[in-house]
């Protein structure tokens, strides 16, 4: 039983491998599918905006108002800006981020591939001359490595005024103050940190989804089961993947 | 080397490999896991003749064509597809030999998110550099072929089950390709429309002069492709029923848990006394 399940591991852990090696070839040789790198950059980028900026707008304004009880013990509410900017820049942001996109793209990506596994689709392209991995992964793999750090950004941004807004009308914390604190809580290695990790997070997230969907089987209760299983995968990938990256820029970077 | 020499040669290459038998099986052998689905398979398409596979569900039909197009590996014997052998072949190199080959897959696996212009165009969209507007003609082509030019801009959604197959054969012939795979093409539709679908199989058989595998269970349209022919009536196509030698050119394979228990034509299997084929066709 252990045996078995172990095999069956490993042999995921092989095919993933695999997947990316044919991955990384496939973006530095041709044939490249360029429209298609255009329209994922356009489904994954602009179409996880919405849920980026109302994620990332809430997690900013709750974070304003959790921090402001907190730092009110202390008599240091004006500081609630340096809370804000430091936890969405280098960890809030990012995974929360991660996270929308592994329920947003990884879903998709996983039933996308998957439906076209099960009715044939994948055969169709490769028995009409096409590689799917060129076709299909590349273009998604090439679209979260590069819109996720964007939409890090972005959420941070949107997650920083949401701050701002609790801040001044709820905290009553002079504007002014809350951007100071920001800007004098803010280190280069922090900015970096936040904007490495997306790279990470991102190609994570599109991988697992394209290994899990290229790999679904039995029809559309597989497809379903694919779904599932990616984003599960690719969430608790987004978690497990942030601890060791933030482990690896902290010893890099600071 | 010259570009006119490469194509020159290009040209010969494909030229020769036409001449040569379109698909060879030879002591084919295929297992997954510990289940036998295909033991010491062998048989021989020549150029512009016609394989009808018999057999029932799991007997291993649609294996064979996928061993054909390389998206399954043989455990045993050897493949050839005119002229190359691709049981050993990579990815790569199997992406030239399946030029030579259309298959029209079960469902017809349309692409969902392509309209029916960028369904039956793909490949030439997307896999060769002919010009947009030849790519356009061809598609136009082809669609008019199997009689479907007014659905050219629907999306594969909005057309009935019959009408999908028909747009896959117009996919998978619009390349030209000299040799056809159908798996289970006919499965599921009613018979006035499987009947549309075997005579695009006969059209293209005996008008485009391309070797077919035709893959199925239904014995209606296995001796209707067997047994008809279509012939040019100035600029129509008709189909009529075939001669003996036209007959003869269409080979029943019989396939039962793997292993080939039949081969010969459509009077040879009417007038078989094997049990399991009586079975079959009664």
């Amino acid at each position: 039983m252990l045996t078995h399940w172990l095999k069956a591991a490993l042999y995921e852990v092989q095919e993933y491998m695999r997947l990316q090696g044919q991955t990384v070839r496939g973006i530095f040789s041709r044939p490249f599918y360029f429209h298609d790198v255009v329209e994922q950059f356009d489904e994954i980028g602009l179409g996880s905006l919405t849920v980026v900026l109302l994620t990332g707008f809430f997690t900013g304004a709750v974070l304003a108002l959790q921090t402001g009880i907190t730092l009110d013990q202390f008599g240091a509410r004006p500081f609630v800006g340096r809370l804000i900017s430091a936890s969405m820049i280098k960890e809030l942001g990012p995974v929360l981020t991660g996270l929308m996109l592994a329920g947003r793209i990884g879903s998709g990506i996983a039933a996308e591939l998957g439906s076209m596994v099960v009715t044939d689709q994948i055969n169709a392209l490769r028995a009409l001359g096409t590689d799917p991995v060129r076709k299909l992964v590349v273009p998604r793999v090439l679209a979260g490595f590069f819109m996720a750090p964007v939409l890090t950004v972005i959420s941070d941004t949107v997650g920083i005024l949401g701050g701002w807004l609790i801040a001044v009308y709820q905290l009553r914390v002079a504007s002014s103050l809350y951007w100071t604190s920001i800007t004098e809580a803010l280190y280069l290695q922090d900015a970096w940190m936040g904007i490495l990790k997306p790279f990470f997070l991102g190609y994570v997230i599109v991988t697992i989804g394209c290994h899990v969907g290229l790999r679904t089987s039995g029809g559309t209760q597989g497809v379903g089961r694919s779904t599932t299983a990616a984003v599960v995968a690719a969430s608790v990938a987004v978690i497990a993947v942030d601890f060791f990256v933030t482990r690896l820029l902290i010893t890099l970077l600071y | 080397m010259p570009v006119s020499s490469i194509r020159e040669s290009e040209v010969l290459e494909r030229r020769s490999a036409l001449d040569r038998p379109a698909v060879v099986f030879k002591n084919v052998s295929l297992s997954f896991d510990d289940k036998t689905v295909l033991r010491d398979v062998s048989f021989t398409l020549l150029p512009g003749h016609t394989k009808i596979i018999l057999g029932a569900s799991g007997s291993g039909k649609s294996t064979i064509l996928k061993l054909i197009l390389g998206l399954l590996k043989p455990d045993g014997g050897e493949i050839w597809v005119h002229g190359s052998r691709v049981d050993g072949m990579s990815e790569v190199e199997l992406m030239k030999v399946r030029g030579h080959l259309g298959m029209v897959f079960q469902e017809g696996a349309l692409f969902d998110s392509l309209t029916v212009a960028e369904n039956v165009g793909y490949k030439l969209y997307e896999e060769t550099d002919m010009a947009l507007d030849d790519v356009r003609r061809r598609v136009e082509e082809v669609l008019g072929f199997v009689r479907l030019s007014e659905h050219i801009d629907k999306m594969p959604s909005a057309l009935s089950g019959g009408q999908r197959r028909r747009v896959a054969i117009a996919r998978a012939m619009a390349f030209k390709p000299p040799t056809l795979l159908y798996d289970e093409a006919t499965t599921g539709l009613d018979p006035i429309t499987a009947t549309t679908i075997d005579e695009e199989i006969v059209k293209l058989r005996d008008v485009e002069n391309v070797s077919s595998i035709v893959v199925t269970h239904q014995l209606r349209d296995a001796f209707f492709v067997a047994t008809h022919e279509a012939v040019r009536d100035g600029g129509a196509i008709e189909i009529t029923p075939a001669d003996p030698q036209k007959c003869d050119e269409a080979e029943f394979i019989m396939l039962k848990d793997g292993v080939i228990t039949f081969e010969g034509n459509a009077a040879e299997l009417r007038s078989s006394t094997d049990p399991y084929i009586q079975t079959f066709l009664s």
